[in-house]
């Protein structure tokens, strides 16, 4: 298990390789990247910042949940911090399991708690020229179920 | 007792600062310092009870806060 803030571009395909072994006979390999429209604007990039200590603290704690609750033999969580590009990823989640039912559950709860807890803001970038801090309660995509 | 309280992202440009120093009463409650920072200029654009982190972990308005605490208020969380 192990979780990481980056203020480098992620690598998602080595963090895939990072979690795969023989014993596990799934992979999930989740990433979220930067995508160009939100609320209807059109969005140009996005800029990063968290509470650094308590989010490495608080990743840790969900990566060692999902451990616990679905018994994954490796688990990678990676944060990006700083300005992000459009397709740039933010966060890659890379599960390993001996079965794909709980290693598809472990990268859901990950990715839903990560958004419910851990201490990351982001300020959008409009093509505008204006720029705002996104706050999920005026989000109109619903939050995510967690398994 | 003097509790240095952290603030981020959107919650440190409505302040124009990235921490606030406060004097409050030894073994004051979360709601205890919330109502401190309420009362000092600027800060009208909080919201009446944020999201606040005592040593890196969530806390609730009736924990108590102890001599040298890391605090911090958080607005609302926006990763991945």
């Amino acid at each position: 298990m192990r979780a990481a803030l980056r203020h480098e571009p992620l690598r998602p395909a080595a963090l895939l390789e990072e979690v795969s072994s023989v014993s596990a006979g799934a992979t999930v390999l989740f990433v979220g990247t930067v995508r160009d429209v939100n609320e209807g604007r059109a969005v140009t990039g996005i800029e990063y910042s968290a509470y650094e200590a308590m989010a490495l603290a608080e990743m840790a704690r969900i990566t060692e949940e999902a451990r616990s609750h679905f018994g994954v033999e490796r688990l990678v969580l990676e944060h990006r911090v700083g300005t992000l590009a459009l397709g740039d990823a933010s966060v890659v989640i890379a599960v390993a399991h001996a079965h794909r039912a709980p290693a598809l559950d472990a990268a859901r709860y990950v990715i839903e708690e990560l958004k419910r807890r851990v201490p990351v803001w982001k300020r959008e970038h409009y093509a505008d020229g204006t720029r705002e801090w996104v706050d999920p309660a005026n989000a109109a995509e619903p939050a995510g179920h967690v398994p | 007792m003097n509790v240095t309280v952290l603030l981020f992202a959107s919650y440190a440009d409505a302040l124009g600062a990235r921490s606030l120093d406060l004097d409050v009463r030894d073994g004051a409650t979360v709601a205890e310092l919330l109502d401190g920072i309420s009362a000092r200029a600027g800060t009208g654009r909080l919201p009446p009870s944020p999201l606040v982190a005592v040593n890196q972990r969530y806390a609730k308005p009736d924990q108590a806060l102890a001599r040298g605490d890391e605090v911090a208020i958080l607005p609302p969380v926006a990763g991945g």
